[in-house]
């Protein structure tokens, strides 16, 4: 393709009126309400949301660390089992597991 | 003893430092001059330090990785990048940025398809944690816009915008395995799930776009003009629905400014 095709401002227009008419029908009446319309609204327009997962989030450097005083050096054992990957279903109806492949 | 002049504090830091991320070698000859007891033994206690912090940086910044592997396997897994990839930022929330593709590689993490994605999404989140604090464009900049010049509207990102495309259920398994509380004794994954992350206000949006979105959304952050990113978004998924897409853009806050570009 020569010309890089687009959709013209029309379509666009419309697509516009009709996302700012979906915003504003969330128009809140309370901090809260306005929140949970939002999320609603989210939900419609995107799928799941996720919020409030920033307890102790900063990431690291914020601690002391390494107390501990002697590194295992070794390099013997690269697998061991544990953790929830066997709760998770693949598609192909098989279980998600740490076995060496 | 070492006299001032004899070394400088930083050409004594690299010296000391040469041997940490390697077990095979040697204590640094600078330590045993004098000759001192136990060298290794002591000098093992900083290795330590080292490759524990790191692990546990990688900890930090992915725990929904560590809860889908458990800890013993993660911390294996880790050692293994820490050694493979040692810090070049002295920030330590820069580190790790290279780990998602190292679980990709990781030959025991092959039988989950899943855990890079995850750890994408994971890293993603703190990259908009850090950044800037931006307002995002509130939906009236949109409604004062000239309608004939909408093609050609071109938008700025917001420092914290990310898309995290996937071939896995990254999303659905991010948001069962981030946080401790709500583990799931049984999960089903099967489609593939773009995500975007934005920050609008303090808080961090993580949410699942629907086809076509991401193309949309990728566009835009790219510089494409509104009509060109809305024709790559239809090619890529003819599902793909424009209102919907602006008004998620809008709400998530994934632009912090807007300019009528020149006509295509």
């Amino acid at each position: 393709m020569s010309a890089k095709s687009a959709v013209n401002s029309l379509i666009l227009a419309s697509a516009l009126t009709t996302a700012l008419a979906t915003i504003a029908a969330a128009a809140p009446l309370s901090k809260a309400e306005g929140e949970a319309a939002m999320a609603a609204k989210k939900e419609k327009c995107f799928g799941v949301a996720l919020k409030g997962q920033n307890d102790c989030a900063a990431g690291p450097g914020t601690t002391c660390q390494g107390t501990s005083t002697v590194d295992f050096q070794g390099n013997a054992w690269k697998f061991v089992r544990g953790g929830t990957c066997t709760s998770i279903q693949l598609p192909n109806g098989g279980h998600g597991s740490l076995k060496p492949v | 003893m070492l006299s001032e002049d004899s070394i400088h504090p930083q050409s004594y830091a690299a010296g000391f430092s040469g041997a940490l991320l390697d077990p095979a070698q040697m204590p640094p000859a600078i330590l045993n001059d004098p000759p001192a007891a136990h060298l290794s033994r002591r000098y093992n206690i900083y290795r330590n330090n080292v490759i524990v912090s790191l692990i546990d940086a990688l900890a930090a910044i992915y725990p929904a990785v560590q809860r889908i592997t458990g800890v013993d396997f993660f911390r294996a897994m880790a050692r293994f990048h820490v050694r493979a990839c040692p810090p070049r930022s002295p920030l330590l929330f820069e580190y790790g940025r290279d780990f998602p593709v190292f679980i990709e590689q990781y030959e025991y993490a092959r039988p989950l398809p899943y855990l890079a994605d995850v750890a994408r999404l994971e890293r993603a989140w703190l990259d908009a944690y850090h950044a800037a604090d931006v307002e995002p464009l509130p939906p009236s900049a949109f409604a004062s816009l000239p309608p004939d010049k909408l093609a050609d509207i071109i938008l700025t990102p917001h420092p914290a915008t990310r898309i995290v495309r996937s071939d896995t259920s990254s999303v659905t398994l991010f948001a069962a395995y981030r946080t401790e509380r709500d583990s799931p004794s049984s999960l089903q994954v099967a489609d593939r799930e773009d995500a975007l992350v934005t920050r609008p206000g303090l808080d961090i949006i993580v949410q699942y776009l629907p086809p076509g979105q991401s193309t949309f959304l990728e566009a835009l952050v790219s510089g494409h003009p509104l009509g060109q990113a809305a024709a790559m978004a239809f090619e890529d998924s003819s599902a793909f629905d424009i209102a919907i897409g602006i008004a998620g853009m809008i709400e998530a806050g994934a632009f912090c400014a807007i300019r009528v570009g020149e006509p295509q």
